[in-house]
């Protein structure tokens, strides 16, 4: 379908959803700013894109770039339509294993780099009073699962900081989308074992671009998870807490 | 497809990129209201300050879009993700002698600030706009023309000098002597190489604040072209608005304004006509009952093919009733026509409106219009108002003026209709190419550099373009219109 966004800028662009989102929203009148610490792979992409595409190679925990960088991408794209924040980190964590170091990595990368990312979008999109944020989420974010503590922290919060970013930009006409994708097979999730619906980056990015075209508040990708996970929030802790998921 | 890479860099990825204060951050809108930007916008009072944005656009690495008013109907004043040096605060009367009538003005005086402190001393500027917003330095740049332009040329041919401030900081005196070709060059050259800082008008004498009016009806375009041609030695303005709703035989019909000066001795009262406060438009509709600010509210309904198509009609019944009997109207009245209804374009919303004027040889004007209107019915998109004039050439290098005629026509944009206009305009553009026009850059918002070709071949363009490199070899002044038209030149 062809995309009703010119300019977009993906951070987290060089694989998994993030390369699939740049393949299917590229058309011949987009401009397209891909995002990613690997420049090899952002050449690898954007070589394959239609369009015009920009690369910038930038890990998104070096806060202290985003501002110039971000300015300077709406400037190389001569504007900016669209942001789509689906950078994130996964690490595998020991059932026993209580590493800060990767938790602090974890937050970096799904939480302060989104906010980051974010800010500076919320603040040209407030004034241009059009704009589409859209933060790539989990569904691992509505419950705090026992394998991975702070990855569900990072996605929790960061669906809190959607919500008040949504609350404080619809009255100017920026819409901000949650999605919330169920498994998805990435090199994030490679190797894991008995992930349960998985679904491919291609089927996660259809649903997300579906998500923001409809400006959808909160998305669950695929949707069936809506339910699943309406069912999930509502199981008392005191059983959460045993069951093994 | 295309790839670019901004930096080429190793594992260690780090940026180190200058940062613009997002506190002038706001959105700049295109008079028409169809095309937006988001720039970080400078308003100095001085040349100081005007010297110290060019100095953090060049550290900053940044380009600088100059802007007015804002009056330009596309994106002549935008200047995307860069900076929009406003110049509005620039508003200062710098001299006036009212014995000779010639005006020094800072480029943020508007046309309306200038007839207002010039009227009561029986002076009016020779070339004014159809809306008194714009600023002298916007005027200037364009090089508008008025009602009047077949007798007395546009604005640069009443602009004594100039003071400008070029790209690399320095301040040149520019007039027919000195500096004659950065002086013919700025002049409608759309700020593109550098920035006014004062302009000094010479004025013309009136004897009245009164024009006398005469309405004539017409009833196709072969009529309009043969009363204007038959009018032009004697009037002092003429100008046609033409229902382009209208087919067939009627094509082009319409009804021509004329109006001419009062001479010495024919206002009984010419200090009391002279008065700003009786020139002044009414400000309010319905007998008094509803102030003109609510008016635009009233013409929303109105503004759509059928609506239009209705008005169109009306008008030109009602004006045929008129037609050929004499009045007298104020010169603001007459002259800022479009500032009747303040705010009319808001009856536009949300997708704004474009105009589409180009300029044609009087040789072939009627059967390029007619074929322009045809084309527009048959893409169903018939301009919702259409304006007639006519033009003499000038010698200012970028000028949009020819020996002939214009039309202006006002199109609705909607996100639904957009890429069929511009689709539309680009097939209109082929004509004018072909009949040898030209277009205006303070009405284009559709203009693309294939509809461009023939003009950057001319001598003109090449020459303008030479200038350009010299005072600006960085491209430190650009616009979305000058990277849209003149990108591959770039």
């Amino acid at each position: 379908m062809e995309s009703i966004w010119k300019n977009i800028l993906i951070v987290g662009a060089s694989s998994g959803i993030g390369e699939a989102l740049a393949r299917q929203l590229a058309n011949d009148n987009t401009q397209i700013a891909l995002v990613s610490r690997r420049e090899s792979e952002l050449k690898r992409v954007a070589s394959e894109l239609k369009g015009k595409s920009f690369i910038y190679p930038h890990d998104v925990t070096a806060y202290e770039d985003i501002p110039g960088l971000f300015q300077k991408i709406v400037r190389d794209l001569g504007g900016l339509d669209m942001i789509i924040y689906t950078a994130g980190v996964m690490p595998p964590i020991g059932e026993n294993e209580y590493n800060f170091d990767k938790d602090l990595t974890i937050i970096e990368v799904n939480l302060l780099g989104a906010m980051a990312w974010l800010n500076e979008a919320a603040t040209r999109f407030g004034v241009a009073g059009v704009g589409t944020i859209v933060g790539v989420s989990s569904v691992a974010g509505d419950r705090g699962r026992r394998g991975q503590p702070a990855y569900c922290a990072s996605k929790a919060a960061l669906n809190t900081y959607l919500e008040a970013l949504r609350n404080r930009l619809a009255v100017k006409g920026v819409s901000v989308v949650t999605v919330k994708p169920g498994p998805v097979a990435t090199p994030m999730t490679r190797g894991l074992d008995n992930l349960p619906m998985i679904i491919s980056a291609e089927q996660a990015a259809s649903g997300i671009i579906n998500a923001a075209r409809r400006k959808t508040r909160e998305a669950y990708v695929p949707g069936k998870w809506r339910l699943i996970m309406f069912i999930i929030r509502h199981i008392p802790s005191i059983l959460f807490q045993k069951m093994k998921i | 497809m295309s790839v670019k890479t901004s930096v080429e860099r190793s594992s260690a990825i780090r940026w180190n990129l200058p940062v613009l204060p997002s506190d002038h951050l706001e959105n700049v809108s295109a008079w028409g209201m169809a095309q937006e930007a988001v720039s970080y916008v400078y308003r100095p009072s001085t040349v100081e300050g005007v010297r110290s944005v060019l100095q953090l656009a060049l550290e900053k690495g940044m380009t600088i879009g100059l802007r007015g008013a804002g009056r330009s109907y596309g994106d002549a004043s935008l200047n995307a993700e860069n900076i929009c040096l406003d110049l509005t605060r620039m508003s200062r009367i710098l001299d006036w002698n009212p014995d000779q009538g010639v005006i020094r003005v800072e480029p943020g005086v508007t046309i309306g600030q200038l007839w207002r402190y010039v009227l009561e001393d029986g002076w009016w500027p020779y070339v004014v706009s159809g809306t008194m917003f714009p600023t002298i330095g916007g005027a200037a740049s364009m090089n508008i023309h008025g009602k009047n332009n077949f007798q007395v040329g546009t604005i640069g041919d009443h602009i004594r000098e100039f003071e400008i401030l070029l790209p690399n900081g320095k301040i040149k005196r520019c007039n027919r002597v000195e500096n004659s070709d950065l002086f013919h060059a700025a002049i409608g050259g759309f700020g593109m190489l550098g920035c006014f800082l004062s302009i000094t008008l010479e004025l013309k004498r009136v004897h009245s604040g009164m024009l006398k009016v005469l309405p004539i009806s017409v009833s196709s375009l072969h009529d309009m072209i043969q009363v204007f041609e038959a009018r032009m030695q004697s009037a002092d303005y003429l100008v046609g608005w033409v229902d382009c709703f209208a087919s067939g035989s009627s094509i082009g019909r319409g009804l021509i304004h004329q109006a001419n000066y009062l001479q010495p001795g024919e206002d009984p009262m010419p200090t009391q006509t002279l008065r700003v406060e009786n020139q002044e438009l009414p400000e309010t509709f319905l007998f008094g009952l509803a102030p003109k600010s609510m008016m635009w509210r009233f013409m929303k309904p109105f503004v759509n093919p059928v609506g239009m198509r209705t008005v169109n009609a009306a008008r030109y019944h009602s004006g045929a009733l008129h037609s050929g009997k004499t009045h007298f109207q104020t010169h603001a009245e007459f002259a800022f026509l479009l500032d009747y209804v303040p705010n009319w374009k808001w009856a536009y919303k949300p997708g704004g409106l474009i105009q589409y004027q180009s300029f044609i040889p009087a040789s072939n004007a009627e059967e390029v219009f007619k074929e322009q209107i045809n084309l527009c019915r048959k893409h169903k998109e018939v301009p919702l108002l259409g304006v007639f004039k006519r033009h003499k050439p000038d010698p200012f290098w970028m000028t949009h003026a020819v020996e002939g005629y214009s039309l202006a026509m006002d199109f609705r944009v909607t996100s639904s209709n957009k890429e069929r206009i511009w689709k539309l305009a680009s097939e209109l553009d082929r004509i004018v190419v072909k009949a040898g026009g030209r277009f205006y850059f303070a009405k284009d918002s559709t203009l693309s550099p294939k509809s461009l070709e023939t003009f950057y071949h001319e001598e003109r363009v090449q020459r303008f373009l030479s200038l350009k490199k010299e005072v600006d070899p960085i491209c430190l002044f650009q616009t979305n219109l000058f990277r849209r038209a003149f990108q591959p030149l770039l």
